[in-house]
């Protein structure tokens, strides 16, 4: 390690997305062969601050960035991928790149190949070149061995286990000449235990050729492990930076979650010691990106319950297995009858309701009315806001019921709009929120699923959205699950709180328990 | 897990994966006995038509490999052969030169249409089946107005005879006769009482050596991974629309000399109508030889000639055996190539579906066996 000029140096960056501060005043360096452990919870920034250092679409396209970058000393400006694979920097996402038929060698070489010259392509130009099977061979032979791990240049991707196709993405970067600096974004997600162990050791043998390895995960065990520096970030701030081998892991969970200030407790009620309502019992759902594996739950009569966990572990899976809207299987009981899974429409005949996460696509009808959108499930599920002519022969809409329920929760939420007749794509997303709450409250459910209530409102509408949750559930006594990326709010309203991780039920606690304890719930099966 | 089961599930799945192939010969296994068709016959039908259609087939493989689906590009391909074809029919050049030079003037006119499509399919993406299918039409019209409207009176026509007697206009058939076979009967060879045209089914074989040769260039190699998924190869750096242009420009330039091909075998061109189902046969065929929207070989192409055509000469035929009624027999190879391509099209979205669904399983079946494990 050289104690010259650093490899990379970020100076002051900051980001914002539509006037929302995501980065404020990052300063990070890493020397060369440094291995980084970068942490912190879903949303403080650790994706944003990668994806500026690997020039992604997704940051010019928002308006750039502010600060400065230095390679090797030298002021550098990343407006593309490219530019950044130029100045030696390579990345390996979450989500597979790669060829599915093709072998690994064919990815690991993707538009890199080796050629060789023919006459068509002196005639037709370079791209009737044959390709040099046996230089790319022996390419990706280099490449995959600088990992120091086995896999076979000659395998179809489609045809490995998830760890080789990782391993094949991290060769794929290896055999860029040049690189100095990787950027690995939770490569052990996907990784039995074993290949996580030979991807450890792959890193530390990138360290010692001079490569430079910022390495994001959320299994801290592996950061203590590997990483020379760790670097903990929270709400868009890089908190802490520390050597490895300073620290430990619930010094590093207090770092990520802890919030100074402290959440008032006194004037809660108790928690809830009733019957339960739903049991959940070896459910699986099939959600991309959202996999739930084995949950059983059981939710009491009349609680908030809250479920709360790291992005990708399967808290959203819950909901949306149970609604029908993705596949599952196992077995949940609802007020002592079982609910057959896979059919939307039992679930809301039972007189469930479910606000989803994904607001634009499942909860709204963008072009239709305010008063369409919260009156259409309660006249589709359970005959409301309609009139029988004719001994139910014809069904008339009853459309003043409807303005009358509109203009209610329009005023009770504190809906901004021009009035029902107002179109729901015009509203901000706060508003459009609100519409959502107010479709599943005219529903009248006995119980309610709340997907991510707040995610991308400002802080006024989140105040009053989690009011009307908690308003609604202790009127009309409706026990409500609500799923949330931000434990704090789901300690502000919730009675009890169930953390899940690695697709299971990690443990459930009452709302007043430390964060840290929730924090070590978090962390403790990722997958 | 036995062995047995799973030597089970193995020949289920290439019954699945090949049940339309397996279909086609079952019926034809059918037919055969009922028709009563001398072997030699039969056989020499099936290498007429295998050296007629060949080529064509093949002009589908490389926008396959690009990722465009089954695409009906080749049809504009048909129409450039077609105007070629008029010209060298007008300028009365015969023979082999006149062949030649048919083949040589549809290349430009394929080439721009080709651009064309491939420009308009770059941003209709992943609805490349039916926007294809939808331009075909929409040339169609242009076509027919070019030789319907515009030959012998902006375009010179010299010769009467091809020309409507209103003076301009082409008649709806054109006498290809002193071009007929003219490829065919050079280097033909006789086995056994079959007629083998060996210098066509050399250009055949070649190309199939060039389509070979071809997977394994660069530009190639960028083709089959756009193919596969086109965000991948864009994020490599490889120019994906520049590629799939590329490919559907190849696709119709061939598809011209192979609607060449195809018209001097028959000596005879219906002017408006060659090329509107030739799409729909091709693709039809290389449906019947086991391909499918993303993938297709050239052993495809040859088992999907001779067991489609097979079915075009047996089923008009065994048609009107069975019920004394010759139309029945055509009616139904009709129905047949319009079902084939309904099914293939169903089966490869049921395919894609199940696939997807296998991801539930697996979980039940993991926690099944997590629940045996702790039992």
């Amino acid at each position: 390690m050289s104690n010259t000029t650093p490899l990379l140096q970020m100076k002051s960056i900051r980001k914002n997305f539509f006037g929302n501060q995501v980065l404020k005043d990052i300063n990070l360096t890493l020397n060369e062969g440094e291995v980084l452990g970068l942490v912190g919870e879903n949303g403080a920034g650790k994706s944003t601050l990668m994806k500026i250092l690997f020039g992604m679409n997704e940051i010019r396209e928002t308006g750039g960035y502010e600060g400065d970058i230095l390679m090797n000393g030298e002021k550098v400006t990343i407006g593309t991928s490219f530019d950044a694979l130029a100045h030696g920097i390579g990345m390996v996402h979450q989500e597979f790149s790669l060829i599915p038929g093709f072998t690994a060698t064919e990815n690991i070489l993707l538009n890199r190949e080796p050629q060789k010259k023919s006459i068509m392509s002196e005639v037709f130009g370079q791209r009737l070149n044959i390709t040099d099977r046996k230089k790319m061979d022996a390419a990706s032979a280099a490449a995959i061995d600088k990992m120091g791990v086995q896999i076979d240049g000659g395998m179809v991707i489609s045809d490995m286990p998830v760890g080789h196709k990782q391993f094949t993405e991290i060769a794929r970067e290896l055999s860029k000449d040049n690189l100095k600096l990787l950027i690995l974004d939770e490569p052990t997600a996907v990784l039995t235990e074993q290949e996580a162990l030979a991807l450890l050791d792959s890193i530390r043998a990138m360290s010692r050729r001079g490569i430079a390895v910022i390495f994001i995960t959320h299994r801290l065990q592996e950061i203590l492990d590997v990483c020379d520096t760790v670097a903990v970030m929270r709400d868009g701030v890089l908190v802490q930076r520390i050597p490895a081998a300073e620290t430990s892991i619930p010094e590093i969970t207090r770092w990520m979650v802890g919030r100074n200030i402290d959440t008032d407790h006194s004037g809660r009620r108790p928690v809830p010691e009733t019957e339960p309502i739903m049991t959940i019992e070896h459910l699986w759902v099939d959600m991309p990106g959202e996999t739930v594996r084995d949950v059983n739950l059981e939710v009491r009569r009349g609680e908030i319950l809250g479920i709360g966990g790291l992005a990708g572990q399967g808290k959203l899976g819950i909901p949306n297995g149970i609604m029908g809207l993705y596949a599952s299987g196992g077995s949940v009981t609802f007020d002592g009858e079982s609910i057959p899974l896979n059919q939307p429409r039992r679930c809301l005949d039972r007189q469930l309701a479910f606000v989803s996460e994904d607001r634009r696509g499942v909860g709204l009808l963008l072009h239709e009315s305010l008063e369409w959108n919260i009156s259409f499930p309660a006249m589709q599920i359970h005959d409301k806001f309609l009139r029988s002519l004719l001994g139910g022969l014809i069904k008339w809409r009853d459309d003043r019921a409807i303005q009358e329920v509109t203009r209610k929760y329009i005023d009770e939420l504190q809906i901004r709009c021009t009035g029902p007749r107002q179109k729901a794509k015009e509203l901000s997303g706060g508003n459009q929120q609100k519409i959502c709450l107010a479709k599943a409250f005219a529903l009248e459910p006995k119980f309610l699923f709340v997907s991510e209530p707040t995610r991308g409102i400002d802080v006024g509408a989140k105040a009053l959205v989690l009011q009307a949750l908690e308003k609604f559930n202790r009127e009309s006594g409706v026990t409500i699950v609500m799923i949330s990326s931000e434990l704090e709010e789901l300690r502000s309203v919730c009675d009890r709180i169930a953390i899940v991780s690695g697709g299971r039920i990690a443990g459930i606690l009452p709302a007043v328990e430390s964060s840290e304890r929730f924090g070590e719930l978090m962390v403790s099966q990722v997958i | 897990m036995s062995n047995r089961s799973f030597s089970g599930r193995k020949a289920a799945h290439f019954l699945s994966s090949n049940s339309v192939p397996i279909m086609f010969i079952l019926i034809i296994a059918v037919c055969i006995p009922i028709v009563g068709f001398s072997p030699a016959f039969l056989l020499n039908e099936i290498v007429t038509r295998l050296s007629r259609n060949a080529f064509l087939i093949l002009s589908l493989l490389i926008p396959i490999m690009a990722g465009m689906g089954l695409n009906f590009g080749m049809t504009l391909g048909a129409m450039a052969a077609e105007i070629a074809l008029i010209f060298t029919s007008d300028w009365q050049i015969w023979g082999i030169p006149g062949i030649v030079l048919a083949m040589i003037i549809s290349i430009p006119i394929s080439a721009v249409l080709g651009l064309l499509c491939g420009k308009i399919l770059n941003a209709a993406r992943g609805r490349e089946m039916i926007t294809s299918y939808i331009i075909s039409f929409f040339m169609n019209g242009v076509y027919q107005l070019i030789v319907l409207y515009m030959m012998g009176s902006i375009i010179p026509i010299l010769h009467n005879n091809i020309k409507l007697p209103r003076g301009y206009g082409i008649r709806s058939s054109v006498d290809l006769t002193r071009i007929r076979k003219a490829l065919d009967n050079v280097l033909a060879v006789n086995i056994g009482g079959v007629r083998i045209p060996l210098l066509t089914i050399l250009i055949i074989v070649l190309m199939c050596l060039i389509i070979v040769w071809f997977r394994r260039t660069k530009l190639g190699q960028d083709m089959r991974a756009v193919g596969q998924d086109m965000e991948v190869a864009r994020a490599a750096g490889i120019n994906v629309e520049r590629t799939r242009l590329i490919s559907i420009v190849i696709s119709t330039v061939l598809a011209g000399i192979g609607m060449v091909i195809y018209l001097q075998n028959m000596g005879d061109m219906a002017t408006y109508s060659s090329h509107s189902q030739i799409g729909m046969f091709c693709i039809a065929a290389l449906l019947v030889g086991g391909a499918s929207v993303d993938k297709a070989s050239i052993g495809n192409v040859f088992l999907g000639v001779i067991l489609f055509h097979t079915m075009f000469i047996l089923a008009p035929a065994a048609g009107a055996r069975i019920t004394g009624n010759e139309v029945i027999g055509e009616y139904f190879r009709v129905f047949v190539s319009y079902g084939v391509i309904t099914v293939a099209l169903i089966m490869y979205e049921t395919k894609k579906r199940r696939e997807k669904a296998g991801i539930g399983e697996q979980l039940a079946a993991a926690q099944r066996e997590e629940g045996k494990a702790h039992a």
